[in-house]
């Protein structure tokens, strides 16, 4: 995902002179993850600039820009490290349009390696999305495909308006073939990764994979599942979330980050108060626990795993359903 | 080779960078027989507009106009010489107390003081008046000042930003990043701390260790200046200066002003609970328009003509002020899904629509119970 995400920065660079890549690291090194290699050589170090280090002077240097009619793409480091940038990023990005009634709009794009399973040390693991898909102004955008790191980064960066773009660091070095294309559905759309008619796993970002795999294994167990990739938090198709519930009647959400007060939350409350006479058993969540991120040798314990979200599709009151469906040692 | 020889770890001497141990003065000093007298005029002219603007302000939150006024009663020589400072091109950042400022910039009054009578937050366009909206939280829009004087300096365009804070605000970290930021980049940005003491209740005795605010400068290798902020003559030259050497590439500056809040943080506060009226009367016999006025009328640049004509002209604009800000802003409830993104998303949509249906049953009066 990496080389994909690479590719869209290049482009979205020669496209449009006004797009800067800033960051800690992302000149020669090309950023801890490669993200930004070989931009500053290609560019120049005032289109692709190794900044001090310092979350905050980084995102508001960019709000700044912005004002003066760039387009920029900052590179928090890690997730954990980007706290520092969350006054500048919730209380002036999120609020710039709002606040002059539409007079300054602020292009910007704040990439996020986020997400554990990479046997990273503290702070170096976190899913910090809840954060900033609470704040209205803010795009919150994840992509669990190498298209849609390609489209979806090229999207973010034409967007007129903030993009918190959230990157599975687990996926980060998958050699998949991507199409360098911008034909991807917009940000804002889901899309279903496979379809099923017994269940749906609501997911997004590091979690997918997880998911295609559990919808395999469950299908010996003659179950049926779709998945569906939410691609974009905010805005959130709600639209298409409903119509594959009421499809399948039932549905789990997984996601890692803590689940108290998180996405999967929102998404089933959604789902309750629009799908309610349409399910046949409670909306579920496989999460992440409520603590801090685990270390390394304990996060197998913490993350969703294919036998958790089996487990979670074994509780969706299967008991009278034609045919009837035992997941009992699934 | 000692480590103090390794260039690529030790920067330059700092003693350039170094503020004056005392302020920079003119009035009361030689240089003052220099001044360009029109100049003065104009200075004199725009702090009692000023000193006018700021009692009109006060006044409107006694009359429930205004939800709350910072006023800068006491500060106008920096708040005349910011602006003053800054040609057509160039862009302020201003905090909540830096208003006049703003309006000293060409902003209409009415459309600054937006956010400070309850509507809608920013009621002027920044890209028409290069202005950016007015700063509550702060030093937050420090960085935002460098990133912009940063971007026009890469399009190699004639763009200075200048931006003020306040004592409080330069212990916050976004001053420290921004400063940093600043001097890394060589951006044409010119910082001025209106030093008037007190953050809100604090001291500053309490806000810092440095020497003076301008040293802070020093460790991010920006030059700084201390400047007596109730000196007119000498806060335009300054900032002058700062703008002029920004704008040849000179890099950023930090400017100091020695100056003092007279009225209380705002007109929720109780000034007398932290300083005594001793020291507000002490700070009142330097006040920068008495003591400009009292140059002019010394070296015979004063007659009662132009004093007159400045009363009036701030007159008319208090006057001005008065009548349009008794006229109620017009409030739009659908306004509030507005501009929140570009487009809005399916689910302010649905928001909207709930509120509509609400302001209708209302209009209605069929509310349910």
């Amino acid at each position: 995902m990496a080389r994909a995400l690479n590719a869209a920065l290049r482009d979205s660079m020669a496209a449009d002179r006004s797009v800067h890549v800033l960051g800690e690291d992302v000149g020669a090194l090309g950023g801890v993850f490669r993200v930004t290699d070989g931009l500053t050589a290609e560019f120049g170090e005032d289109r692709c600039t190794d900044t001090p280090l310092a979350e905050a002077g980084i995102l508001g240097s960019a709000i700044g820009m912005c004002l003066y009619g760039a387009r920029p793409v900052v590179e928090m480091q890690f997730d954990a490290f980007a706290h520092p940038a969350f006054e500048q990023l919730v209380g002036h990005a999120a609020k710039m349009r709002n606040r002059t009634r539409g007079a300054v709009s602020l292009p910007l794009t704040v990439r996020v390696p986020y997400g554990g399973g990479i046997g990273g040390v503290e702070h170096h693991s976190d899913s910090s999305e809840a954060y900033y898909t609470h704040t209205p102004g803010l795009h919150v955008v994840t992509p669990a495909t190498v298209d849609d790191a390609y489209g979806l980064l090229r999207q973010a960066i034409a967007s007129d308006d903030p993009v918190v773009f959230l990157e599975p660091k687990r996926l980060y070095w998958g050699k998949q073939p991507f199409r360098r294309t911008l034909d991807v559905p917009p940000i804002g759309r889901a899309v279903v990764r496979r379809p099923g008619r017994d269940a749906v796993l609501i997911t997004y970002g590091p979690s997918l994979e997880v998911c295609l795999e559990t919808a395999e294994a469950a299908e010996p167990l003659g179950l049926d599942v779709a998945v569906l990739d939410l691609r974009s938090l905010v805005p959130l198709d709600d639209e298409t979330i409903c119509e594959v519930v009421r499809r399948t009647g039932r549905a789990v959400v997984v996601h890692e980050a803590t689940g108290f007060g998180g996405v999967g939350a929102e998404i089933a409350a959604r789902i309750t108060e629009r799908c309610f006479h349409q399910l046949e058993a409670p909306v579920l969540r496989v999460t992440g626990f409520d603590i801090p991120y685990p270390p390394p040798k304990l996060e197998s314990h913490h993350l969703p795993s294919v036998d958790r979200v089996l487990d979670a599709l074994a509780r969706l009151q299967w008991d009278g359903r034609p045919g009837g469906v035992s997941l009992a040692g699934a | 080779m000692t480590l103090t020889e390794d260039t690529a770890l030790v920067r330059p001497d700092a003693t350039a960078l170094l503020p004056g141990n005392d302020p920079v003065r003119v009035l009361g000093t030689p240089a003052a027989a220099d001044l360009d007298p029109e100049d003065l005029l104009r200075l004199y002219r725009e702090l009692v507009l000023g000193r006018r603007y700021n009692e009109q302000a006060t006044a409107l939150v006694k009359q429930g106009r205004l939800a709350v006024y910072p006023s800068s009663t006491g500060q106008e020589a920096c708040q005349v010489a910011a602006a003053l400072a800054l040609s057509t091109q160039d862009w302020l950042f201003p905090t909540y107390r830096d208003t006049l400022s703003v309006v000293l910039r060409g902003v209409d009054p009415v459309q600054t003081l937006t956010l400070l009578r309850g509507d809608w937050h920013t009621g002027y366009d920044p890209h028409a008046t290069r202005v950016a909206p007015l700063c509550t939280p702060l030093a937050t829009h420090l960085p935002h000042a460098v990133g912009l004087a940063h971007a026009a300096r890469v399009a190699g365009d004639d763009v200075v930003a200048m931006a003020l804070v306040g004592d409080g605000g330069t212990s916050e970290g976004d001053f420290h990043e921004a400063l940093n930021f600043a001097g890394v980049w060589g951006a044409p940005v010119v910082f001025l701390v209106q030093n008037n003491g007190y953050a809100i209740s604090v001291p500053l005795a309490k806000q810092t260790a440095a020497p003076t605010l301008a040293h802070k400068a020093v460790g991010y290798g920006v030059r700084g200046v201390l400047v007596d902020g109730n000196d007119a003559p000498a806060m335009l030259g300054v900032l002058t200066e700062a703008v002029d050497r920004a704008r040849d590439g000179g890099g950023p500056t930090l400017v100091e002003a020695l100056t003092y809040r007279v009225d209380a943080h705002t007109n929720a506060d109780d000034a007398t609970r932290y300083r005594s009226t001793a020291e507000v009367e002490a700070w009142r016999e330097r006040d920068p328009l008495d003591r400009l006025e009292r140059h002019l009328r010394e070296t015979g640049r004063l007659d009662t003509g132009t004093i007159e004509e400045a009363r009036a002209a701030a007159e008319r604009m208090a006057a001005d002020l008065r009548t349009r800000m008794h006229v109620e802003p017009a409030v739009a409830p659908l306004g509030l899904f507005d501009h929140v993104y570009a487009e809005p998303t399916p689910q302010l949509l649905e928001q909207r629509e709930f509120l509509l249906a609400e302001l209708s049953d209302d209009v209605e009066g069929n509310c349910p119970p």
